[in-house]
């Protein structure tokens, strides 16, 4: 019973895979290492929104929204004010949990699909305000050429930080996963009723949850501006928030790391199937009606179940 | 202890339980029987809080719980199991227990330690009491039936409430399989001086076990009493033991 928190080989494997990403930027060419920073980002947000979905069991159908909030915080405060940027950096994430948290205030008090309904119509009034106050988010233009520090602007040096805070942000919200509040997290999932029973404030503990997912949502934001310079309200857009929680399903919401990998899969293939167009959403729509059919824990799902079959040890989600 | 004044809850124009009363002292083992539908699981889901009444009072120690919400009722002292097994059937037979636990020593919003260090030796001495420790590994959902009623109550125990409220413990189970979970009940009430409020549909079991009856129908209680009192009543007589008993 008593192990370690993270076993040697995963350890060891995790070491390798970051070793190998650092030392990417020095073969790739420049547009492979754009997209690869960029997958990091998505990463980041898809890892936030299963905190919610695969270990709370909420079905947080507008996360794409935080995201935005803090890309544009960070935006506005880099282009609206002399602020020091490390202070947008710091604002940004604290914007989008705050955001997070009075959005699920309300959304709490429901289950289940309602839960899911609401967060889409509260969701959707953050991206029309982004969308039409011209004035201050530059409407459908949205915001370019934000001025990012020296440290970081140009690709590499901004690979760098964004892989570094990726690999941060999923340590700790590895440790947050099992920790008490993730076991108690995953116990709401399973059976809220239960939980009030044997004591347990089951809003409180979905809201904490809610306020750190939204929060690394915010972070995942002001990461995208780093890469892309700019915002828009696509950001905060439903069709992106429905990209993210298929990245969730389709990396395995049951894994700790599965949604890394679904959003390696669903950024390669919208970039190299050069297909950002409408038919986007219908691509996205065939992807999640196979997956429901053929994979329903997700890839790492399905291959640790494999792996499982072999060794024979029993496992929990 | 516990008691329950002229409590009535309907559902739409049904009177699920209507005008019931209970009263449980300190170290009791109160039954309540009655056939099925006479809302025992009911008045369980009054007390616990999962359910509102529309009238009456409930006081847990003078206190007045009836606005409380469930958890809340948990935290004076109040812990309950299901009669449908209500457990989390995707985490080990360990973190079952665990959750309770560390919900009762309010840790359970610890961010930064891993959990596999926290309220074990509580979590264990309670899987060691009930007879669960050697499928603490085990996922809760591949337990046996049986296995599963006897984590139900150890999830309840990991709360150390003063009050323990079974809701039909044995149903399902084997004849052997009652006669121990019951010796296991009755065991936990002197070794944890449990007040235990309980229901249970055999009447042997009942008669045995029970210090005090309460004796439902219809919503109403009929009658609370001693075993002796309640097995000598003429109206409980032919209501409900058929006058066999
Ligand atoms: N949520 C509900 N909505 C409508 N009717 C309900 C509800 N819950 C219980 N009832 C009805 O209330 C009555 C009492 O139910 P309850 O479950 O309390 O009985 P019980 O004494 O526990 O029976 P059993 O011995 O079968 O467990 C039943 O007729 C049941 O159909
Ligand atoms: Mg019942």
């Amino acid at each position: 019973m008593r192990q370690a928190i993270i076993n040697k080989n995963s350890l060891l494997v995790s070491a390798g895979i970051l070793i190998v990403l650092a030392c990417l930027p020095l073969v790739l060419p420049k547009f492979y290492v754009y997209v690869l920073a960029l997958i990091f980002v998505t990463a980041l947000l898809a890892m936030s929104l299963n905190m919610v979905v695969g270990h709370g069991g909420m079905y947080q159908f507008h996360h794409g929204v935080f995201y935005g909030i803090g890309a544009y915080t960070l935006a506005l405060m880099l282009t609206k004010t002399s602020l020091p940027a490390w202070l947008g950096f710091a604002a940004a994430p604290v914007c989008s949990a705050l955001a997070g948290v009075l959005i699920g205030l309300f959304c709490v008090r429901l289950t289940k699909l309602y839960f899911g309904m609401l967060q889409i119509s509260l969701g959707s009034l953050v991206w029309a305000i982004a969308f039409r106050w011209y004035a201050l988010t530059g409407g459908d233009d949205g915001i370019h050429g934000v001025p990012i520090p020296d440290g970081i602007a140009s690709l590499i040096p901004s690979y760098y930080f964004i892989l570094f805070l990726l690999a941060a942000s999923l340590a700790v919200m590895y440790l947050i996963l099992k920790s008490p509040f993730g076991n108690t997290l995953r116990a709401v999932r399973d059976n809220p009723e239960r939980c009030e029973a044997v004591g347990i404030n089951v809003r409180f503990h979905q809201l904490v949850a809610i306020a750190i997912a939204t929060f690394f949502a915010g972070l995942a934001g002001t990461l995208f501006v780093v890469v892309e310079g700019s915002v828009f309200p696509d950001l905060l857009f439903w069709v992106l928030s429905l990209e993210v929680f298929i990245m969730c399903l389709l990396g395995g919401w049951f894994t700790f790391a599965g949604p890394v990998l679904g959003a390696a899969i669903i950024v390669a293939l919208r970039t190299f199937a050069g297909v950002y167009t409408e038919y986007w959403t219908l691509i996205l729509g065939v992807i999640l009606i196979l997956l429901i059919f053929f994979l329903p824990e997700g890839v790492m799902g399905f291959l640790e179940e494999k792996f499982k079959a072999r060794t024979q040890t029993t496992s929990e989600r | 202890m516990l008691l329950v004044e002229n409590v009535t809850k309907s559902f739409g124009d049904f009177l699920a339980v209507h005008e019931a009363s209970l009263r449980v002292d300190k170290g009791d083992l109160v039954a309540v029987i009655g056939p099925n539908g006479a809302g025992k699981t009911t008045l369980f889901n009054l007390i616990c809080g999962q359910l509102q009444p529309d009238k009456g009072r409930i006081t847990f120690k003078e206190e007045d719980i009836i606005a409380l919400p469930p958890h809340r009722i948990c935290r004076r002292g109040i812990a309950r199991s299901f009669q449908i097994a209500n457990i989390f059937p995707r985490l080990s037979v360990f973190r079952n227990v665990q959750v309770s636990v560390l919900s009762q020593q309010r840790k359970s919003t610890i961010l930064f330690r891993p959990a596999q260090t926290i309220a074990v030796k509580e979590t264990r001495d309670i899987l060691d009491d009930v007879g669960l420790a050697d499928k603490a590994t085990d996922v809760a959902g591949s337990l046996s039936h049986g296995d599963q009623r006897i984590l139900e109550i150890a999830i309840a125990l990991g709360n150390q409430p003063e009050l323990i409220i079974l809701d039909e413990p044995t149903a399902g189970m084997s004849p052997e399989e009652t006669a121990g979970t019951m010796a296991l009940v009755r065991r936990l009430a002197e070794d944890r001086g449990l007040t235990i409020l309980f229901c249970e549909h055999d009447m042997d079991v009942v008669f045995d076990v029970a210090s005090s009856i309460m004796v439902m129908r219809h919503g109403e209680t009929i009658i609370q009493g001693s075993p002796e009192t309640v097995r000598a009543n003429a109206e409980v007589q032919q209501a409900y033991l058929g006058g066999a008993a």
